[in-house]
């Protein structure tokens, strides 16, 4: 069985009219490395949004550590505004089990005690492991058993989701 | 368990221990500069600590005195959240004549995870890393003559910090390279980093002979040896050299090999400058330069931590 994916550039525009009565110009955007970060950035150019958008590598937090060790390519975590007393939106691509959500929210409490954290994600694929649910989303997917699913990004910008079987 | 070209390696070639730089691939010092780089990111955060070494008890086992290295692998440790203990062994152990061997199996049966060792002499901390369980990770914070890695690996990071890139560039290491295990691990690491021109520059009693087989050209003229550099890596001379027959007087090493102002300007006008601490104010630097604006000494120091996080976060998850 083939899981037919819908268009990311179709749910991105879902996303970003979900999202653009929730926010006011002060929320921040923290987008996780590396699909998370992209769909943040466009979200951000799409609202105009005044606070700078943040990056987050939840390498130094991730819960596998003692069983696979630290991520081969590490990226600094970049949050450009004080979290202290923020309205907060981490924004990742694909949802699953909820552990990258709780590490980056680890993240970002180590900077400062935001007002509140909302979660905005492209895909829902199911699969949750921690008590994490979305308040932005544009669509949910099922996948076969042993499928997962990639955002991808080509040089004129233009995001793509795709489904690897391992 | 270990291939056995090189003891650091795992049998999936990832670094289980951290012993010399000598023979490691280039994409492993690469990882580790980059893992760094985030690091600096966490160390100028309201919360300095990362939970990634949370319930790992790390010791520094120092068998020689050091204050900076022992105090910046502790920070490093503490801002990974293991634990850390520090044990001096001159003033504990050895004295009463227990082996290295004993301290440390004695060590491993209170749950270490990872040991932190400098000693006088030379191979110490590879001894080590041969009889510890496999579980337990061993890096080596300086061992007599042989090597110094997290101090090559944080000159290095100081180098990309303010040169970006290592394939253009002229360094020369200056002073007792003869005595230095900080200059084997720079002279392994600039190689192996794509250094095209590496100079050492002291006096003839203070380099090894047949060092040119390391790669490196030899100066014992300053003024040749600094000329056009972009970076120069200067080197403590340590007071016990100077009661030897190796050197007349500070006074008069200082004027044929102390970085001046004056020598420092025959060096590219960008050129940075590095010291491992602790100086000696007007032996081998001058304090003119040591606090000049071409000095990076004091952001070694705070990059020392990040690359010392780094290590240790990759040892543990190997």
């Amino acid at each position: 069985m083939t899981t037919t994916l819908p268009d990311a550039e179709g749910l991105l525009a879902d996303l970003i009219a979900q999202m653009r009565p929730a926010l006011t110009p002060e929320t921040a955007l923290v987008g996780i490395r590396t699909g998370g970060l992209w769909i943040a950035e466009r979200v951000h150019a799409a609202l105009g949004l005044k606070t700078p958008c943040g990056a987050l590598d939840v390498s130094f937090y991730r819960d596998d550590f003692d069983k696979i060790g630290l991520h081969r390519e590490v990226k600094p975590t970049e949050i450009p505004f004080d979290v202290e007393g923020r309205e907060v939106v981490v924004v990742d691509d694909v949802l699953y089990t909820g552990r990258t959500i709780r590490a980056a929210m680890n993240v970002l409490f180590d900077y400062g005690r935001p007002k509140s954290i909302r979660l905005a994600a492209l895909v829902d694929r199911g699969g949750r492991e921690l008590p994490i649910a979305p308040q932005f989303l544009a669509a949910t997917v099922t996948l076969a058993a042993g499928e997962s699913l990639e955002l991808t990004r080509d040089a004129s910008g233009r995001l793509a989701l795709h489904v690897h079987k391992s | 368990m270990f291939l056995s070209n090189n003891p650091q390696l795992n049998a999936k070639g990832e670094l289980h221990h951290l012993l010399s730089l000598e023979g490691l691939p280039r994409a492993i010092l690469v990882q580790i500069l980059d893992t760094a780089q985030s690091f600096v990111g966490v160390t100028q955060r309201e919360v300095k600590k990362v939970p990634l070494l949370r319930g790992k008890a790390v010791f520094n086992l120092f068998f020689e005195p050091s204050t900076r290295t022992r105090t910046t692998f502790e920070i490093a440790a503490k801002r990974l959240s293991a634990d850390v203990i520090n044990l001096a062994i001159n003033i504990s152990s050895a004295t009463k004549g227990e082996s290295i061997l004993d301290t440390v199996a004695n060590l491993a049966a209170m749950q270490a995870d990872m040991f932190i060792v400098r000693h006088a002499a030379s191979g110490a901390p590879h001894l080590i890393a041969r009889h510890v369980a496999e579980e337990i990770h061993v890096i080596n914070a300086g061992d007599g003559r042989h090597a110094h890695p997290t101090q090559g690996l944080l000159d290095m990071f100081t180098i990309r910090h303010y040169k970006k890139d290592f394939t253009g560039l002229r360094v020369a290491i200056v002073g007792d390279v003869l005595h230095s295990r900080v200059a084997r691990s720079q002279i392994h690491a600039l190689s192996i980093l794509g250094v095209p021109e590496i100079r050492v520059v002291g006096p003839k009693t203070l380099l090894p002979s047949h060092v040119e087989a390391m790669g490196v050209h030899v100066y014992h003229d300053m003024a040749k040896g600094l000329k056009d550099v972009d970076v120069v890596m200067m080197l403590r001379l340590q007071n016990e050299r100077m009661q030897g027959a190796l050197l007349p007087s500070p006074q008069e090493y200082f004027k044929f090999y102390g970085l001046t102002a004056d020598k420092l300007a025959l060096a590219r006008p960008d050129a940075i400058v590095l010291h491992p601490g602790p100086m000696n104010r007007g032996v081998e630097i001058d304090s003119d330069v040591a606090d000049g604006k071409q000095s990076v000494i004091l952001p070694q120091v705070t990059f020392g931590i990040a690359i010392r996080m780094a290590v240790m976060s990759i040892l543990a998850g190997n």
